[in-house]
């Protein structure tokens, strides 16, 4: 039972650090496009859709992508455990 | 009086009213009292937990100050605005599993409990007790405040009627249905926020011209306010940057927040509540703080920013529609009051009175004792919010960000450092409540020269809580492992 207990704490310090890691991802997707290309004299924006680009690709597509990557993440990467094994133990033992 | 939109707002009131009536008979046949009142019994759904941590952290600020300041600024506080998007993930994968199986194996029902069996220190618990009191009782009385103001400017109403209203239809709920009553209301609550700033930036972009219109107006305006740099060019990278820490990854040591991602019912509900989160936080917070911007052009000269929501509604729309939409914010003020109000109750009954005062309380006595401090507590913001004292105005202001120094690292180290102990985590609560507030008030009582002051807490231009969080963290590990030999191995976690 030690091993199971174990597992599930491999599991959910994997997934923290996912946590941990996606939202590097995006503090760098959204601070390299708003001031990468925000940088410049707003007269020589390009404008896409309407926005300048700089905001289209920080916050806009920054969102988009986020969402699909946490829906990526999860479906491919995080594990459905059970929360009370202590029962199970408890159980096993017994 | 404006009677299309008080109808809507009316029958609002009356379907949050019906959802706690719903959510009180689970209180009254509950066998675990405290579990079911404070934490639901553990069972919300994956949609319900999203909606309930976006709508207890979107709150006055983010809905009625949030895009007024937008309206001054321009896009780039649109920018700024949009860090919060890793709420929607980040509490929910940091805490993560890890804290569902931690609080359950210590049965803990609040982030004090939490604490209080991590640490098995009576000075953490009180410490902690102490600091979510003071600052959540004054963001309270603020955000009451908020509420009445805005009922008092939609509807036409005296403050005191509309404070009236505001507080006793919160009350009712809260202090019947506890806590899954708060977060059935949320979800309600959550949704009409989600659609109401839908219909008003689709209202908004129609009455400027479409998109390109609206951004040339402002370009032609003044070009700041498409750039990334504020009206005034004042809104360096580093302070919007510093915002992360504030109103994006700090969000996980705030108590309300926490506490929810205990509440839920097993990894499926986790699961989906991440994906809904994420996308509901994100498009609320776009939209919302983008409809602030675009409402510049249509309504120029708006002096007072938290008038910009309610005018541009009014102005775009057919009033009835406007009642409506207008319920939003008041729905975002509400589910962060009712979450606040029972989370400070919680921390009376469970993590003073029966840790403390009286731990055999009988079944009956828990139960009549937590309806009623928590009617109690409604009945002293009210009065308090007839006539704001200053120094619940003042301590509002360090509330979230002093909640943050003092908790994120207890909470996330004791979680997953096995060697974090007391001393670190009373250090770290010590060390960053301290520095939070004396940033503030130092430079007030000495009154001397601030560029000396604002270089040492304010760095770079960043916001005044990235210095404390820092100097917390510094504080947990030094102390933790100075004293790392006094704690028995016994006493550690062993998860």
């Amino acid at each position: 039972m030690q091993n199971k207990k174990h597992n599930l704490n491999k599991i959910a310090n994997r997934e923290a650090l996912i946590g941990v890691g996606l939202v590097i991802f995006n503090f760098i997707w959204w601070y390299g496009f708003a001031y990468g290309l925000g940088s410049k004299d707003p007269d020589e924006y390009r404008i896409i859709f309407g926005l300048p680009d700089w905001f289209f690709y920080s916050c806009v597509v920054g969102f988009i992508v986020m969402v699909v990557l946490v829906i990526i993440v999860v479906k491919a990467f995080f594990v459905e455990i059970p929360f009370d094994y202590e029962d199970e133990e408890g159980e096993a033992e017994r | 009086m404006n009677w299309a939109a008080i109808i809507p707002l009316f029958i609002f009131l009356i379907i949050i009213f019906l959802v706690g009536l719903y959510a009180s008979k689970f209180v009254q046949s509950s066998k675990s009292f405290l579990d079911e009142y404070f934490l639901g019994d553990r069972s919300l759904g994956g949609f319900v937990l999203a909606m309930t941590m976006t709508a207890t952290y979107g709150s006055a600020s983010s809905f009625i100050g949030g895009p007024g300041t937008a309206y001054t600024q321009g896009l780039g506080w649109v920018l700024l605005a949009m860090s919060q998007v890793a709420t929607g993930y980040f509490v929910l994968m940091v805490l993560g599993k890890k804290f569902a199986i931690v609080t359950r194996r210590y049965k803990a029902i609040t982030m004090v409990d939490f604490l209080k069996e991590r640490y098995k220190s009576p000075v953490v618990v009180i410490l902690s007790a102490i600091s979510i009191i003071v600052f959540l009782f004054s963001a309270m009385a603020a955000q009451w405040i908020g509420g009445a103001r805005l009922i008092e400017s939609l509807t036409g109403m005296s403050y005191t009627t509309a404070l009236f209203i505001f507080a006793a239809s919160v009350l009712v709920y809260v202090t019947i249905g506890g806590f899954r009553a708060v977060a059935l209301t949320d979800a309600i609550q959550g949704s009409i926020m989600f659609i109401g700033t839908l219909i008003l930036l689709i209202a908004t972009i129609i009455a400027g011209g479409g998109i390109s219109n609206i951004i040339a107006d402002l370009h032609a305006e003044n070009p700041n306010l498409i750039s990334p740099f504020g009206a005034e060019g004042t809104l360096t990278p580093a302070y919007v940057s510093s915002f992360w820490i504030l109103v994006g990854v700090g969000v996980v040591a705030l108590p309300q927040i926490a506490v929810r991602a205990m509440s839920y019912k097993n990894a499926k509900s986790m699961h989906r509540a991440l994906i809904i989160g994420t996308i509901v936080v994100g498009f609320i917070m776009l939209n919302m703080h983008l409809i602030g911007v675009f409402a510049r052009p249509i309504l120029p000269g708006i002096e007072i920013g938290d008038k910009v929501m309610p005018l541009i509604a009014l102005e775009t729309m057919p009033a009835w529609l406007a009642g409506i939409v207008l319920a939003a914010p008041m729905a975002a003020i509400m589910s962060t009051v009712d979450s606040l109000l029972i989370l400070v109750s919680s921390t009376i009954i469970k993590d003073v009175y029966i840790n403390y005062m009286k731990p055999d309380a009988s079944h009956t006595t828990v139960k009549r004792m937590s309806i009623g401090v928590t009617g109690i507590l409604g009945v002293i913001i009210f009065i308090m919010a007839l006539d704001p004292p200053d120094l619940i105005i003042w301590l509002n202001l360090f509330a979230f960000g002093g909640l943050e120094a003092a908790f994120i690292w207890p909470v996330i180290l004791g979680l997953y450092w096995r060697n974090g102990n007391k001393y670190g985590a009373i250090a770290s609560i010590i060390v960053g409540v301290g520095l939070y507030t004396l940033s503030d008030l130092l430079p007030k009582l000495l009154s001397i020269d601030s560029t000396a002051m604002d270089s040492f807490f304010k760095p770079f231009g960043m916001h005044a809580v990235v210095v404390p969080v820092i100097a917390s963290f510094i504080a947990y590990v030094l102390v933790s492992l100075l004293t790392r030999k006094t704690i028995p191995n016994e006493l550690k976690p062993n998860f």
